[in-house]
């Protein structure tokens, strides 16, 4: 199992050129080759969602997903969504409704919300709280989650 | 952003500023254990049974594997109690020739990857000669049923006891006995982020720094220096970001004994990230209780009299600092809850068995004890015909200082104002005449109450009570500014997520005029902050910022001192706000930063009547506060699946004063989730070999969005009497109410069946079989037929 094949993970638009054995998933590759540490594994069996990232615009668990799968797509992390200096909205508004505590599902949250909203900007409540049932948070309750997601979702839709 | 203080009439206590902690964790800038590279990663070997003796382990060829054998002249832990017939019983960093639960840590397996390791634990061959075990405490009691320390001889590791004098009669006389048969099934924290260790040599000075998911850094390094025989200045303990504890993280794990003996061994970094499994096997679990009460009342419905017994199962071992005693021992102590009766017989019992040691999780028993007595008071209100409001009515506590019946002081607070506050706000009448119409479409609607106390900010006194070889309960802050005028405080507590940075800030803020954002909190280092007890018991806003005032008081006296020199003006023309000194009423001033230089580097100026440097402590060690709480919940069960939906939760809570509204809404928030979810959903199931079956997030269910309604909070402000900043403390109110309101109102929406569910959590398969063995019955009687099976 030691062979390491070598890829390409384009990720926040960097490119990074790695060898990994076929076996490591796309959350280690993430943390430890490309050195993101922004993105955190929580249960490595594809419930907690705290690795959620976004592979080609889509919400992944990068902990269900084997690095070699991820060759040459565009993967989006925590780290990508601040420009230059300026937090992205939703993570303003996690802020301004205390939608964390320690901070660990944050990052999964953050890309869930961002995926879900890019892809679906008119989502309603009730499907948003759907979609947002897929991490688990243990600090929170969620309340304050649901409510900075729904707010940004408001600005990103320009109302 | 513009400071105020003390005199303009703004403080920034009180206030819901954002959180200073957010920033880097909403950027992936946070700092968490598993984050840090190292040279070398360990992968334990758990033992696959219950209990056994080890009989060989066989290695790979070349492969670094260490076991018990390897760690000569380490002791084992050892967690100590001088009360309440305690039986000390060693728990050996790696299992040496005797397994006691599935999932102790046998072996340490290390290679230079996780993944390498794991390759090697798949090649070891550990024999191991099964031996009987038992996995529930009522079994471990038994005579005959296996002994699992023979320090501890019928498996009793504790036996607690109080009997107030003339209970017997008192009993003898009581017009009714209610009882209550509550079990309470085993949990697990859960907290996000699973237990990781990362512990490096520093070749230079010999020293070990041992960075760790803790909630207690200055008591690990006690505890590993002493397993390890190291000098305690040779280890410094980092608890960098660490993401959720809720109590599972204050216990010392063997596991990190291991990484520190590894570092020094092989002279470099060696770090474990445990899995979710290991986590759920291993990382400590809480509330595996039986509880028996019994509620003697007069004619009118007044509690007189309360007769207890309680088993908490505590696992293998008993958990250092606290010791097994902290689940029983609390439930003893706090069971009679915020009720007024002066007749009280209580027995305790912490029982061995052959499953995960039990540690302290959110609540300490609080969950459960206010689950059995608030499932009394409404058996009591049915036996008594009332409302189950009526009850709480005529038993709350109103008068304070109150001593309990079993010697707790409670300081002033909101009992019966909060009960009311809330059922004014849910609009109880609306509500029955909601249930009656929807019962005629057979659907279930149910409405519950929990009025309880939250014992918050208790300091030595407290702990010393129980007894404990280590007794926390101070802390200390330093407070400094540097020579560029910038402020740090130091602190002995450990938060982690709780958002304490923000709240010390605050009161720092106001008494020196500096805004929040320009003051420093530094934690989780024992190179850096002050021996402390870290954070845990909702104790750090009260006694960390009690010290933290302190602190901030001193330094505030000593500003005032150095710019009534350097301002030639009396010092009670100084006011300090804008991060400057001002004398009142002039447009004379002295900023901070340059009465900092000064202090440091000009300090032959004062004369020699002012100490150099700006740097004061506050120790701050209460007697502990008593916030307080009525929850409400609204449920409608499904009876043909016996799902439960919560569709309402109100709370109307009183934690004194009030630091940071928006923190304080988010841990009752947060705590009412894992009670929901304790409520409900999670449980730990060990099948009879002691196997556990729930080792995953897919079978082990902490709730989702989806399982938490909206959360609707009422606040009120009782200022405690017992706290220098009057505030209480609230980190476990929302975990100890949610159990209690939300079976309350499983059984109100059940009660035209005649279905009693006195068991947590109230799974659909409970209530299922709790409807069909009520609906037997009932056609049984209808039919006159004896109950088949």
């Amino acid at each position: 199992m030691t062979e390491k094949t070598p890829i390409t993970l384009t990720v926040n638009g960097r490119n990074y050129t790695i060898a990994v054995e076929p076996r490591r998933t796309l959350a280690d590759a993430i943390r430890e080759d490309c050195g993101l540490t922004g993105t955190h594994i929580g249960c490595e069996h594809g419930v907690c969602g705290a690795c959620t990232v976004l592979v080609d615009g889509e919400p992944v668990r990068s902990c269900l997903m084997f690095a070699a799968q991820a060759d040459g797509k565009q993967i989006r992390t925590v780290e990508g969504l601040a420009k230059d200096g300026e937090l992205h909205v939703m993570q303003q508004a996690f802020m301004d409704h205390h939608g964390l505590q320690c901070g660990f599902c944050t990052p999964g949250f953050l890309m869930l919300a961002v995926g879900v909203l890019e892809r679906e900007p008119d989502i309603s409540d009730e499907d948003l709280l759907d979609v947002l049932s897929s991490n688990l948070c243990r600090c929170t309750g969620y309340q304050n989650i649901v409510k900075a997601v729904r707010a940004a979702a408001k600005e990103m839709r320009g109302q | 952003m513009t400071a105020h203080t003390k005199g303009s009439g703004m403080t920034w206590v009180g206030r819901a500023i954002r959180r200073l902690e957010d920033p880097a964790l909403v950027t992936g800038q946070g700092r968490f254990t598993a984050d840090l590279p190292a040279q070398y990663w360990v992968r334990f070997l758990r033992s696959p049974v219950a209990a056994g003796r080890i009989e060989s382990i066989k290695a790979p060829q070349g492969a670094l594997v260490v076991t018990a054998k390897d760690l000569t002249g380490v002791k084992p832990i050892l967690a100590v109690l001088h009360k309440f017939a305690y039986r000390p019983v060693a728990q050996p960093i790696l299992a040496a020739g005797e397994v006691r639960f599935v999932g102790e840590p046998v072996a340490a397996v290390v290679a230079s990857s996780e993944a390498e390791a794991e390759d090697i634990l798949d090649d070891i061959e550990l024999v191991v000669g099964d031996t009987k075990s038992v996995i529930d405490a009522r079994a471990a009691l038994q005579d005959g049923a296996p002994q699992i320390h023979k320090e501890a001889p019928g498996n009793v590791i504790l036996d607690g006891r109080i009997k107030t004098p003339d209970f017997d009669t008192v009993w003898a006389g009581a017009h009714r006995i209610v009882t209550m048969e509550a079990r309470s099934r085993r949990q697990n924290a859960t907290p996000m982020e699973p237990r990781a260790g990362h512990a490096a040599y520093d070749a230079p000075t010999g020293r070990v720094t041992l960075t760790c998911t803790t909630q207690m850094p200055h008591v690990m390094r006690t505890a590993i220096a002493d397993v390890l025989g190291m000098p305690e200045s040779d280890l410094r303990v980092i608890a960098p970001d660490v993401g959720g504890g809720f109590g599972q993280k204050m216990s010392l794990a063997a596991e990190y004994v291991v990484l520190v003996w590894l570092a020094r061994k092989l002279k470099s970094s060696v770090a474990w990230t445990e899995d979710r499994r290991e986590n759920l096997i291993a990382g400590f679990h809480a509330r595996d209780q039986y509880l028996t009460l019994q509620g003697a009342f007069d004619e009118d419905a007044k509690l007189i009299a309360l007769k207890t017994d309680i088993i908490a199962n505590v696992g293998a071992y008993s958990c250092f600092p606290t010791t097994c005693g902290v689940e029983p021992l609390m439930a003893m102590a706090e069971m009679p809850g915020p009720y007024d009766f002066r007749h009280y017989d209580a027995r305790a019992r912490g029982v061995l068995t052959n499953t995960c040691t039990m540690a302290p999780y959110r609540g300490v028993s609080r969950p459960t004890i206010t689950f059995t007595l608030e499932r009394l008071m409404d058996k009591a209100a049915r036996a008594f015909g009332l409302d189950p409001v009526d009850i709480r009515r005529r038993n709350l506590i109103g008068k304070f200082p109150y001593v309990s019946v079993a010697g707790l002081t409670f300081d002033e607070a909101s009992y019966k104002e909060t009960l009311e506050m809330a059922v004014k706000a849910i609009d109880l009448p609306a509500f029955r005449a909601r249930q009656r119409d929807a019962r005629k479409q057979s659907r279930y609607l149910g409405i519950g109450f929990a009025t309880f106390s939250e014992r918050t900010g208790y300091g030595s006194p407290a702990f010393a009570a129980r007894g404990m070889e280590i007794t926390p309960g101070w802390e200390t802050v330093i407070l400094s500014i540097d020579p560029s005028g910038f402020a740090e405080a130091r602190i002995g507590a450990s938060p982690h997520g709780q958002g304490l940075r923000t709240a010390l800030a605050q009161i720092i803020a106001d008494e020196i005029g500096v805004a929040p954002q320009m003051i420093r909190v530094v934690h989780g280092d024992t190179d850096r902050a002050p021996y402390g007890w870290g954070t845990f018991a909702s104790r750090s806003l009260v006694i960390s910022g009690g010290a933290t005032s302190i602190a901030a008081q001193k330094v505030r006296a000593k500003l005032i001192k150095i710019a009534s020199h350097m301002l030639e003006a009396s010092p009670g023309d100084i006011v300090l706000e804008d991060g400057a000194a001002k004398v009142a009423g002039t447009d004379r001033s002295v900023s901070i930063a340059k009465m900092a230089r000064e202090a440091y580097t000009q300090t032959h100026r004062f004369k020699g009547e002012i100490d150099p440097g700006i740097s004061e402590t506050g120790t701050y060690d209460p007697p502990g506060t008593f916030s307080n709480a009525c929850h409400i919940a609204v449920v409608e069960v499904d009876v043909e699946t016996g799902r439960t939906m919560v569709e309402r939760y109100l709370v109307a809570e009183d934690a004194g004063r009030i630091i940071n509204p928006m923190i304080a809404e988010g841990q009752v928030h947060g705590g009412i989730a894992q009670g929901i979810g304790n409520a409900l959903l999670e449980e730990i199931v060990y099948d009879e070999s002691g196997g556990i079956l729930t080792a995953t997030l897919a079978d082990y269910l902490p709730p989702t969005a989806h399982e938490i309604p909206p959360i609707e909070l009422h606040h009120r402000e009782t200022p405690s009497t017992e706290s220098i900043t009057k505030a209480k403390g609230l980190g476990e109110g929302g975990t100890i109410g949610a159990p209690a309101a939300v079976v309350n109102a499983i059984n109100d929406a059940l009660a035209p069946f005649g279905v009693e569910i006195d068991e947590i959590p109230a799974t659909p398969q409970r209530v299922r079989a709790a409807l069909r063995s009520a609906l037997h019955s009932a056609h049984s009687r209808a039919s006159g037929n004896p109950a088949g099976p």
